[in-house]
């Protein structure tokens, strides 16, 4: 069960019109591609995606799931979206509220254990061994769990764990945490348990119907076997701007922080209609990723761009993840900025400042154009048209 | 449409114009522009002209091709009723497999009779073009026409087997030669292997072929009854490239290194492909690349100029290649140099190995070999 709903407030204009997992990363691929293809890499062929705002463009993103080998008679992916019931309707309350409202969908199937996912991280992840370290044992609920830096704990769902991995205290966004040994938001229950423990939830109207919050905590509380499992690879929450950069540009380099190119857990995705992309006589392209369709004249460093970005003559990409369809015209330069799908930033404009100057990155949200010679500052977000001041 | 069309493509008529590349695999699954195979543009002409069932004739070394198709899913052609049906040779103890287009369409009549088009494109994979099929249907009908056959002005050709045409101005055919000498006589109209017909119009010629014994559709069909058949030809304006070398092959391939090729044949980006979830190409530090094409999942730490680079390529440190065409996953090692090269799939350069073609006669490197 893939948690899908979520805003994604914290990436501001690029998720004005999306849900979180169908921003576009890594040149070709959107967010929610990683937990998908883990799915389906790791044996589980029966996935169902919980949508919620916004949910247009994620829902035609993922379609029947044939890019994933999602499209089954028997499994495959669902979109389960809110729904009137005879008796209620609501929406999604929380994250255990979401997963309680798609119980028929759960017993349908008769699964002897749940595998609960967010789409917001980017990570390889292999569910098959967490599930038999689950039942090697004996647990009633297995948590992810990776080393975070102490610093950072705080935000953080903490777990502090016993030499043999089982938990025995579980603290939600501690301000003193006693670890660092964060929850990956990754669940695997087995079935029965979480029905039962969804179903007294949902009578406990004190509850924020959250799993972190609540649901978890009253396992542990009533004596429930809940084991961690430890995490080692790469894994980041893509949930802020500069995460979100961050995280793009973990790919890029010889030996990259993160992989999408290991043909042993391939990423898979839709896949743009367009021929190579090309490079031309006056382009210089540099430790980037570029995707299918670019017409590159222009120069391209350290950056990530998407499929049919157009960089002209004499304009300079730096530092900058672009996304599919945007161009950038003749001497404009655009540096530490995300730009979301099919903005134009036109002839001389520039768009962020240096990464060295310490500012913020310049985010533009789709669909909106640069004027020409107009200056966009470093750290400023834009979801309209901008002439410059 | 004004009238449904059934597409039947032929993957390996004109193996011989190419036989470096079509030694594993039929015409059409020869590797072009990056990530596409040439069926890939007979398929999209059909598919982009609301065509929805393609019979695809097959006669041997066609696993690359089965390969490449799946289940018509990335053509859109995954259909209940028709999508891609494989039309592999038949034979039984008298027959053997076809040697002709005739024997082959003498073949299929079964996959012919059970569909209910109105009519029939016939298409082969020795060109590369964005064509209106629906147009070339309408252009049938406006008049009346037993065929209609569509050409292009070409000034050069090199296939063994080719057809010229001569039409009036009306469009009719008042001539048409089995491969006359017309090289380096100026223009000619040159077919380009596509034709038109009302499906029940092929059937019944097929059957009357049959009984007579023909076994030539260039020779016995088409020659003999220019005069009394109604043979339209349909002038196609647009870029043609030609597959009737591997010397084409090459210049067909630099070809796309223009802009305006490129606009025109990707048009609006609907030139359908096998997706194979490469990742995106990366450059490293210290690449150079100029005027070329590079596909996904390729590796750049060299210099690539004037070329055009497949899926999953690597060029390590050092590197050079320029004007060659370096097909998938092929690997050359730090230092090697490569001019005027075509590699087929699969190959190795080792480091330090220099290779040079020239534009007239690239050299060419064989499917999984290491140099």
């Amino acid at each position: 069960m893939l948690l899908a709903g979520g805003q994604g407030s914290r990436l501001y204009a690029l998720t004005n019109n999306i849900a979180k997992p169908a921003v576009a990363f890594g040149a070709k691929y959107r967010i929610i591609d990683f937990p998908l293809s883990n799915c389906i890499n790791s044996g589980i062929d029966t996935v169902g995606v919980l949508t919620q705002y916004e949910p247009l463009e994620l829902n035609e993103y993922i379609g029947n799931g044939q890019p994933w080998d999602l499209d089954r008679s028997f499994g495959g992916v669902h979109i389960l979206s809110p729904y009137q019931a005879k008796k209620k309707s609501s929406w999604y309350e929380g994250t255990a509220n979401a997963i309680y409202q798609n119980s028929s969908f759960m017993k349908k199937y008769n699964p002897d254990y749940v595998l609960i996912l967010s789409g917001d991280h980017i990570y390889k992840m292999n569910y098959a061994e967490m599930l038999w370290a689950h039942i090697r044992t004996g647990a009633d609920c297995t948590i992810a769990a990776i080393e975070v830096p102490m610093k950072e704990a705080s935000r953080f769902g903490i777990l502090n764990t016993n030499p043999d991995g089982s938990i025995y205290e579980f603290e939600e966004k501690p301000k003193a945490p006693k670890s660092n040994l964060a929850s990956m938001g990754i669940y695997i229950f087995t079935a029965e348990k979480l029905y039962k423990y969804l179903e007294e939830d949902d009578k406990d109207p004190d509850s924020e119907k959250d799993f972190g919050k609540n649901v978890l905590p009253k396992m542990l509380h009533a004596g429930e076997k809940m084991f961690s499992y430890r995490f080692k690879g790469y894994w980041k929450d893509v949930g802020t701007i500069s995460s979100l950069w961050e995280s793009n540009m973990d790919l890029l380099g010889e030996e990259p922080a993160f992989d999408v190119g290991d043909s042993d857990w391939k990423i898979h995705s839709r896949n743009p209609l367009a021929p190579p992309e090309y490079v031309g006589e006056t382009g210089k392209v540099e430790n980037s990723m570029i995707a299918l369709g670019c017409e590159i004249e222009g120069t391209v460093e350290h950056s990530i761009l998407s499929s049919n970005v157009v960089v002209e003559e004499g304009a300079v990409v730096k530092d900058s993840v672009i996304m599919a369809g945007t161009v950038i015209r003749k001497n404009a330069n655009v540096t530490y900025s995300i730009i979301d799908e099919n903005v134009v930033v036109e002839e001389g404009a520039s768009v962020g400042e240096d990464k060295s100057a310490a500012a913020g990155i310049a985010v533009l949200g789709r669909n909106i154009t640069i004027a020409a010679g107009a200056k966009v500052e470093a750290g400023k977000i834009l979801d309209k048209d901008y002439k410059g001041e | 449409m004004a009238h449904s069309t059934v597409g039947v493509i032929f993957s390996n008529i004109h193996d011989e114009n190419i036989p470096e590349l079509s030694k594993h695999r039929t015409m059409a699954s020869i590797p072009f522009v990056g990530r596409y195979r040439l069926i890939d543009f007979a398929l999209s002409n059909m598919v982009n002209s609301g065509i929805t069932t393609v019979g695809i004739v097959t006669k041997n070394n066609y696993q690359s091709l089965i390969d490449h198709l799946g289940s018509g899913k990335d053509w859109d052609l995954a259909r209940k009723d028709g999508g891609i049906i494989l039309l592999p040779p038949y034979s039984n103890e008298t027959d053997k497999p076809y040697t002709t287009r005739l024997e082959a369409l003498m073949s299929i009549t079964g996959f012919l009779n059970h569909r209910k088009e109105d009519y029939v494109v016939i298409s082969d994979c020795d060109g590369v073009a964005r064509m209106d099929i629906a147009d070339i249907v309408r252009f049938h009908e406006r008049n009346q026409a037993d065929i209609t056959m569509v050409y292009h002005e070409e000034e050069s050709v090199e296939s063994s087997y080719y057809i010229t045409l001569e039409p009036d101005e009306s469009g009719r055919i008042k001539g048409l030669k089995i491969n006359p000498d017309v090289n380096g006589k100026g223009k000619f109209n040159l077919y380009v292997n596509v034709m038109v017909m009302r499906r029940e119009y092929l059937i019944d010629t097929i059957q009357n072929a049959v009984q007579r014994g023909f076994s030539s559709f260039g020779r016995d069909i088409l020659t003999k009854n220019v005069d009394s058949l109604r043979i339209f030809g349909y002038k196609f304006t647009g870029y043609y490239a030609g597959i009737s070398s591997l010397q084409k092959y090459y210049k067909h391939s630099m070809e796309q290194l223009q802009k305006e090729v490129r606009d025109e044949l990707f048009g609006a980006r609907d030139i359908y492909t096998k997706v194979r979830d490469s990742a995106p190409s990366k450059y490293y530090d210290g690449a150079v690349v100029k005027n070329s094409l590079i596909s996904d999942g390729c590796i750049i730490e060299g210099t690539v100029e004037n070329s055009i680079l497949f899926r999953g390529v690597k060029v390590g440190k050092g590197s050079v290649v320029k004007n060659s065409v370096i097909m998938q996953d092929t690997v050359i090692e730090d230092g090697a140099s490569l001019t005027c090269v075509i590699t087929d799939k699969n190959v190795v350069i080792r480091d330090r190995r220099h290779l040079a073609g020239c534009e007239e006669l690239p050299y060419f490197v064989g499917k999984g070999r290491m140099l």
